[in-house]
């Protein structure tokens, strides 16, 4: 089945608009993706028909946002395929959610001198969490390093899993580089030793399939706003026999079964890890963004995402200068560059003044960019309603601007 | 020299107000950045540098005869030019001179989103730091 990009792009009302006399063209999808109206309708739908503090209440408007609530989780579930709906804790996103893992699973199983494997390429939200359990217990983060195309060099990995390593925690794709790492080798290797493995898939749930049992991670972390659904909101799924055996995150409401000043016992899963009142207009509208991506279907969005990917590297790979980062052999619809010494603040800025929304900087991957010695990239990803034109725009651009710095 | 803050600022203002359109007016600012001399590789100290998440500003001050030379630089060139203008408009002035005048060309030529927190080039942090060397070197005359 083709898809309609034009039908797609409807479905966005943001779209439309003008950025500095020129129509926008949106390339900054790995930073965030935008929201179809079925999204922003669902949570309209919540605030003005059935908004009202869930479980526990007795009344009709709580128990239908209850309902909404609890249909959004199996959502989530069905979405990657987990085999229980306790299973998917909902979090603000991917950054709290690891930080529930480095906080819980921590206090639950690491000492001083236990390891704890990244790699290079890690988002800062999956590298800081673990520093401070470094500082906070004593544990050892070790990395997986990369090659120059911006794949891990997983040669030594057997080497890197000791008797001390008690998690590895990577990306599923890169944000910066957008290298599709091979997370089944890694999760396979560790657990033949095993170790427990955590996927962030905060840049992958909207570009490919995720099932969490053919993967058998232990942990799988993704946010909403990444995947055309609202901000704030994120899951974080997990086996239940490591979520059982973990500590709480917070505390508070929803989290507890009783509560005294002699003790308080804790909920079952999947309450026992959202204290107080979670965000449920967010997780309707994440789910109604899961809704709308599967309508599509996800086959169909990676198929074409990848035409973009192809057609977009073909293109700027014309332009004098410019240097790609990040070109593994598995890559998403992600494009990191630079031309000639062209700070990617300067190319950010002006193709800003062209309608072209890009990402400049470091992408919040420090480590990746001191890999290549680089102050940053530009990036421009793609998601499901960029069209070859937009692509074709942002080549003649990049090309404008680099005359402008020659 | 002889010419007042007040009387660069407008005479910057002037300068821009040539350009009606964008694309020329960056071409200028990339043009100052280009020319912004003065920035000796002994400067760039860490103790220089204002780190921005975008790009980084170098800003060195010195204090002569009653005067306040600065000389900075930074790694993207349209920041650079900035840069350029707000050493053009404060280089040469006493501590005195610097603290009272507000530098208003910036959003006057139309580049006050450079100047926003979130831009996080340096530019915000660079001005504050100018004026922490007029107000340092004005406790040290006095003292």
């Amino acid at each position: 089945m083709s898809i309609d990009i034009q039908k797609i792009r409807k479905d966005f009302p943001i779209l439309d608009q003008m950025v500095h006399g020129k129509p926008l063209a949106y390339f900054d999808n790995a930073a965030t993706a935008h929201k179809p109206q079925q999204v922003i309708d669902a949570i309209d739908e919540v605030y003005t028909t059935y908004n009202s503090n869930i479980h526990r209440g007795v009344h009709h408007l709580s128990n239908v946002c209850t309902q909404a609530f609890e249909d959004a989780r199996v959502k989530v579930q069905n979405f990657i395929n987990a085999p229980h709906s306790h299973e998917v804790i909902f979090t603000r996103g991917t950054t709290e959610a690891i930080n529930l893992i480095a906080t819980s699973f921590g206090e639950s199983f690491l000492k001083a001198g236990d390891e704890v494997i990244v790699s290079q390429l890690e988002h800062h939200s999956n590298i800081v969490p673990w520093q401070l359990l470094e500082k906070r217990k004593g544990i050892v983060l070790k990395v997986i390093p990369i090659n120059d195309a911006g794949e891990l060099v997983l040669d030594d990995l057997d080497d890197f899993l000791t008797e001390r390593t008690k998690l590895v925690a990577v990306a599923h794709i890169s944000n910066a580089l957008g290298t599709i790492n091979p997370i089944k080798t890694i999760i396979d290797r560790a657990h033949a030793k095993s170790i427990p493995v955590m996927i962030d898939g905060a840049q992958a749930v909207q570009h490919l399939k995720v099932d969490v049992q053919a993967l058998d991670c232990d942990f799988y972390v993704f946010s909403g706003h990444k995947i055309y659904g609202p901000t704030g909101i994120g899951a974080l799924y997990g086996k239940e026999e490591w979520l059982n055996k973990m500590e709480p995150y917070q505390g508070g409401g929803e989290m507890i079964q009783t509560v005294s000043f002699d003790g308080t016992t804790f909920n079952e899963l999947p309450f026992k890890f959202e204290a107080g009142t979670p965000d449920y207009s967010g997780a309707v509208g994440m789910g109604a963004a899961i809704d709308y991506v599967n309508a599509i279907g996800l086959e169909n969005i990676a198929a074409y995402e990848q035409e973009l990917l192809e057609y977009g590297m073909e293109q700027l790979s014309q332009i004098p200068g410019i240097q790609f980062y990040g070109t593994a052999k598995e890559k998403a619809s992600v494009i990191s560059f630079i031309v000639g010494n062209i700070h990617p603040f300067d190319m950010g800025t002006m193709l800003d003044k062209l309608g072209l929304a890009v990402r400049t900087g470091h992408h919040c991957a420090q480590p990746l960019m001191q890999r290549y010695n680089i102050p940053g990239t530009v990036r421009a990803s793609f998601a499901v309603y960029n069209t070859k034109e937009e692509i074709d725009r942002l080549v003649a651009g990049v090309k404008r601007v680099s005359l402008l710095f020659a | 020299m002889g010419m007042t803050i007040k009387e660069i600022q407008e005479e910057i203002v002037e300068e821009f107000s040539v350009f009606d359109d964008w694309m020329d007016k960056y071409s200028y600012l990339i043009e100052i950045g280009n020319d912004l001399e003065g920035f000796e590789e002994e400067y760039r100290l860490d103790t220089n540098l204002i780190e921005g998440c975008q790009s980084r500003v170098w800003l060195h001050g010195e204090l002569k005869d009653g005067k306040i030379h600065y000389v900075a630089d930074s790694d993207a060139i349209i920041v650079k030019g900035i840069v350029g203008l707000l050493v053009r408009a404060l280089d040469g002035r006493t501590p005195d001179e610097i603290l009272e005048n507000d530098l208003t060309f910036v959003e006057e030529i139309g580049l006050k989103e450079h100047l926003s927190p979130t831009r996080s080039n340096g530019l915000v942090a660079m001005i504050k730091q100018m004026r922490l060397y007029a107000l340092a070197f004005k406790a040290k005359q006095s003292s």
